[in-house]
This record gives C-alpha cells, structure tokens and sequence, in this order.
C-alpha cells in the first residue's frame, strides 16, 4: 500500500504542483492519477520513487516512510516507466530490460533470460532482442519501457504515460495486454494518464486532479461516471457518462432469442429461405462464430465475404449492459449478437430488452 | 612537382638520424604526449561539467580566449618563461608541449561536454529512476551515448596538433616541421612540400586509426539507423508489431 500524507510539493520559483494531496493506493490494484496537462500527475508520481521530494508531507510504502529509505533502493524496488520512453539508446532491447536485474548484482545469464522472460511477457518478438531502440516501432519501444520496469518482479510499478505516444489502435492493444498482465501479476500500480477514457479502462481506482495538484475526486471509474463530484469533474469527463458508465454493469439475465443463421458460403436460395422474410439474416462460419449480416433478397448468387455487412458489434454474455447495448444499436438489423466465451453465436438481444434492464436497477451500485 | 616526388622516393633522405623516419617518430611522439596530456585534462572536465552542467560558461569563454591567443607567439613565451627553468632538450620540449596541450584542450573538452549535454534527458532521468547512482548514470549511460561526441573532439584535436607541431622545429626541436623549416633555409622546395605531404598524410592515417577505433568503441544503436550495418541486416527479420 502506498499512502501520501498532506502532500504538497512546490517548485523553486513558487509553482505550486501539489497541494494537500492526501491519498491512499492498495496492495494489488491499479490506481490512475488522471488531469489536465500540467495539474501535478508527473510531480505526484515522482514523489513516491523520491525522484523529487515532497516540500511537505510524507508518503508512505508498506507502512515505511520513504524519507527514511535510501533512495536507489527505495527505486530499484519499483517498476518505473517514464515519461516519453527513456530507453537507452546504447544498449540492446535485451540489456535495456535486464538493467535493474544487473544494477541489483544479479549474474549476467541469469538477468538475460530474465529479459527474454519478459519480452515474452509483453509480447516482443525474440526476434528483436538484439535490435538497438532506433530499430524499433513506437508501440515496441513502448512494450520495451514496461518489460524494463517489470524484470526485477517489483511489487509496485509506477507508470508515466506508458501508452500516450501510440497510435489509438495500438494503444487499445496495449491497454488490453497490460490489464491482462495485471490479473495475472497483481501489482501495485500508480498509472498517470490525462486521457480520461484510458482511466476509466484501466483503474481500479481513479483519482481525478485539478490543475495546482489537489484532489479533485476518488473513486471507482463507475462511481466516477455516475457520480462527478462537482462540475469540473463532470466536465473533464466529458460527455456520454450514463452510456459509458454501463461498461461497468455486467448484463445479467438478458432474453436471449434464437437467431437463424446460414453459413458463409451458402447459396442464395437457401439463405432467403432461412430468412423466412426477415431482412437480415446472420451469416456464421464453421464453427458457428458470427461474421456479419447479408440481405437475403439483395443476394444475386451465394453469401460470399463481400456481401458481409459487417457493422454490428458482438457481445459476450455476461458482459457489460454497454457491450450489449452496443451490439443491438449497432446492428443493421437492431438485433444485437451475442457469443460465449469462445465466440460461438449464442443468440441476439434487442435494445428495448437491454433498456428495460436498465431500467429496472435504477441505483445500481458501482461494481 | 617532379621534385617533391623525388625527394619522397629517394631511399637516402629516409635514413639516418635526420631522415623521415625518425621526423616522423618525432612527430607522432609529440602528437601522442600532447594528446595524452590534453585527454587527461579535458576528457574528465568535460565529463564534469556535462554531468553537473556547472562551471560551463566559465570553460567555454576560457576556451574560446586560448584559440584566440597567436600559437607562435605562446611558443616563444613559453620558452622564454620556462626554458631558463629546465636543462637540456627539455628546456625546448616542455614549453613546446605546453603550447600544443594548450591548443589542443578546447575541442576535446568542447567534445566532451557537449557529449554529455546531447544525452537524451529521459534516458538520463530513466536510469536514475531505476536506482542507479550518480556515478552509474555517468559511467553507464552518459558516457557511452557521449562517445560520438567525445571521438569527434579527439579527433579534431588531433589534426589540429599533428598540423601545429610543425612549430616546434622553430624552436629547434625535430619532427617533420624541420623539413619545413630546412627546406625554406636551402631553398630547397622538394624538401619543403614533401614535408608538407608528410605532415597531412600522417594526420589522415592517426584519423584513420580514430575512426577505426571509434567504429568498434561507439555502440550501433548510437549510429543513425540508415547508415548503420545492422539495420539492412534486421531488415531481413519479420517486424511481429
Ligand atoms: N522542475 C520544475 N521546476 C518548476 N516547475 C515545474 C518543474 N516540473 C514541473 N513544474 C511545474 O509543475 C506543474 C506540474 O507539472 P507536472 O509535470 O507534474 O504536470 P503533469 O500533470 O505531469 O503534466 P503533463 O500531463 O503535461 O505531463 C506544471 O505547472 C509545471 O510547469
Ligand atoms: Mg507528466
């Protein structure tokens, strides 16, 4: 558990970066410091690694007052992804990684196949272990930063803007490898963003700053959407809160209706028969996974890949009320598809039914 | 031309106590003792300074003041104020590597500040966030990524002293500034432009060996990636991203 105590940190010159900032992130949980630019994330953030030091206040990791550690200890115990990359160029991908292993006296071999462990771990090609950063895509270097913060197996890592230098597609893919990392692993994590979405995606907590570093509110991302403390919270949200704010309601007992369905490939006939006058009919592969929708009265021949209308979202069964409201909306024909787990069709909701759910929990409490 | 051609072929001028071979020892000794000495101030200096980034205005005016001092005209200071203090060839040799260490301390020093100063600064702060010391975040990251930068200081150095060395021929020291100096004396041109040609071929092979040394030294992924070998060769490799 790191916990900051009355926090403040001003910066010679009088910028006052952090102010009273008083603070608690739990043992295993990803906690997100989220603002505007320029509302003290960064400062906050290196505070706790005593990259910079608090002017008053104190923080605590373990229930140990950091000022009383040395601070290369205190720092080769956290992960620590900065701001902007910070590889070094010098060094190979492999080296970058195995750095705090070496800096911690670890033997060469072993904190090289420490590194090769880890490159795994966040999806590196072995291939590119010898490759220099310069050689390197943003979204590899990136995957670099985390894999370096992550070799010595640290407890807590801290991390600046990991994500921010990628493209949204390759983000979107990072943020989902780095939740799954995290189910599996388990850290302690201080996560600084001023993207308001990567908050809501990632935290388990999120503490929403102001700009002068104080405290604008903390909570969970649903509680967040449901709840802003005050306008500047519910600004910086942005719009849409009550829509995202159903990504954090697990769906429960929809009605699911069967949906007929052909398999892609099947001739016109026979889809216009399946469709018994619907005007879309859903198209499946072989193992019964949904492909998209074709209109079967449209078809001059057989359901072939470019006749696929594929706009409808899919959503698993037991998902959110978002993902299923997205599915029926985003449906040519409203209907929503719904999948299990392995993504076989199981059947289609309709909006007004994810609706009347909605509806009947009115005050839902955040998850 | 002709002659400065004959002069460099005949086997007799290269013989003998004041033939090219021993000029050219000469030369290069001097060149190597200022440059060691040179080094040796310049290289932890700027190391210094880049490192704590102070002091730095203070050496780059000081710096800048000594290329603007007369070279010649330090020499024959330099022997006058510390030839009475020393006997022998050193009286002539000491003053004449004071003036050659002199000239040669600015670039290298310039080199290597500016080395350490063109680290990137997340690089910099990345390794000190992940508990290296002080003198770990040197040793492991600013110098490496500095040796470009320290190299191409060296090396201008180096042809700086191996072409002013000439001077201390002036001052009846050897090296291959008595060709010059000898030459003129005589009127004989040959001599004269064949130690021309001497003086710039050795200040290009010692160049050579820098960049022979610099190419093994300098880590790959400080080498712009198009003209790096490594780059075409990983090319081959599928990129999984
Ligand atoms: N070393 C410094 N000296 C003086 N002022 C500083 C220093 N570092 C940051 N500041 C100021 O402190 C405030 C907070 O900076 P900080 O870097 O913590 O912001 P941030 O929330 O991380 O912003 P961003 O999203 O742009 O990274 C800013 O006003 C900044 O100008
Ligand atoms: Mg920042």
């Amino acid at each position: 558990m790191i916990a900051l105590r009355e926090v403040t940190k001003v910066y010679p010159g009088g910028t006052a970066a952090v102010e009273g900032l008083s603070l608690v992130m739990p043992t295993g949980q990803i906690t997100v410091l989220v603002g505007p630019s320029g509302c003290g994330k960064t400062t906050t953030l290196r505070m706790i690694n005593r990259m910079i030091e608090p002017t008053s206040g104190t923080i605590e990791v373990d229930g140990r007052d950091t000022a009383s550690l040395n601070p290369g200890v205190l720092r080769r115990g956290m992960g620590y992804v900065i701001q902007g990359g910070g590889l070094f160029p010098h060094r190979t991908v492999l080296d970058n990684i195995a750095t705090v292993p070496l800096l911690l006296g670890w033997d060469r071999r072993r904190a090289r196949s420490v590194a090769a462990e880890q490159m795994e771990r966040v999806g590196l090609a072995s291939g590119l272990a010898k490759r220099y950063p310069n050689e390197l895509s943003g979204g590899q270097q990136q995957r670099v930063g985390v894999a370096r913060a992550l070799a010595a197996d640290p407890p807590v890592m801290l991390m600046d803007e990991p994500f921010s230098a990628v493209d949204p597609v390759v983000r979107e893919q990072l943020q989902d490898e780095f939740l799954r990392l995290q189910a599996e692993l388990g850290k302690t994590i201080v996560f600084v963003t001023h993207d308001i979405d990567e908050a809501i995606k990632l935290g388990d907590q999120v503490a929403v700053l102001r700009v002068g570093g104080a405290l604008a509110q903390l909570a969970a991302p649903a509680e967040l959407l449901a709840d802003p403390a005050d306008d500047f919270v519910a600004d910086f949200l942005g719009r849409d809160r009550g829509y995202r704010g159903l990504a954090f309601t697990a769906a429960p007992d929809l009605p699911i209706a069967p949906e007929p369905t052909v398999v892609l490939g099947a001739d016109g006939d026979t889809a216009r028969l399946t469709a018994a006058g619907r005007g879309w009919l859903l198209v499946v592969d072989q193992a019964d996974a949904p492909l998209g929708w074709v209109q079967p009265t449209q078809l001059s021949g057989a359901v072939t890949r470019e006749t696929l209308h594929r706009g409808g979202t899919v959503a698993t069964v037991g998902g959110s009320l978002r993902a299923a409201l997205d599915a029926a909306l985003s449906s040519p024909s409203r209907r929503g598809v719904l999948v299990d787990d392995d993504g076989r069709l199981v059947g289609t909701v309709r909006a007004q039914d994810v609706l009347t759910e909605i509806e009947r929990e009115p005050q839902r409490s955040p998850s | 031309m002709s002659f400065v051609w004959e002069w460099l072929t005949n086997p007799a001028y290269w013989q003998g106590s004041d033939g090219i071979w021993v000029r050219l020892a000469e030369h290069l000794g001097y060149a190597a003792i200022t440059l060691v000495v040179a080094a040796a101030i310049g290289i932890p200096l700027g190391l210094w300074i880049g490192h704590t980034g102070r002091g730095r205005l203070a050496v780059v005016n000081l710096a800048n003041g000594v290329r603007s001092v007369p070279t010649l005209g330090l020499l024959f200071v330099a022997v006058l104020v510390l030839g009475p203090l020393l006997a022998g060839d050193i009286a002539f040799l000491v003053p004449a590597i004071f003036v050659l260490v002199v000239l040669a301390v600015p670039p290298i020093l310039a080199g290597a500040y500016a080395g350490i100063e063109s680290v990137d600064p997340s690089a910099r702060d990345a390794a000190r966030g992940m508990g290296m010391s002080s003198w770990q975040v040197l040793w492991r990251v600013e110098v490496p990524c500095a040796l470009p930068l320290i190299f191409s200081g060296l090396r201008s150095s180096t042809l700086q002293v191996i072409a002013t060395a000439t001077l201390t021929a002036s001052i009846s020291l050897g090296g291959l500034g008595r060709f010059l100096i000898d030459g003129q004396a005589y009127r004989d041109y040959g001599q004269m432009a064949g130690g021309a040609v001497l003086v710039a071929a050795l200040a290009m092979a010692v160049d050579l060996v820098f960049a022979v040394v610099q190419r093994i030294a300098v880590s790959p992924g400080l080498v712009p990636v198009r003209t790096s070998r490594r780059s075409a060769r990983t090319r081959l490799v599928p990129n999984p991203a």
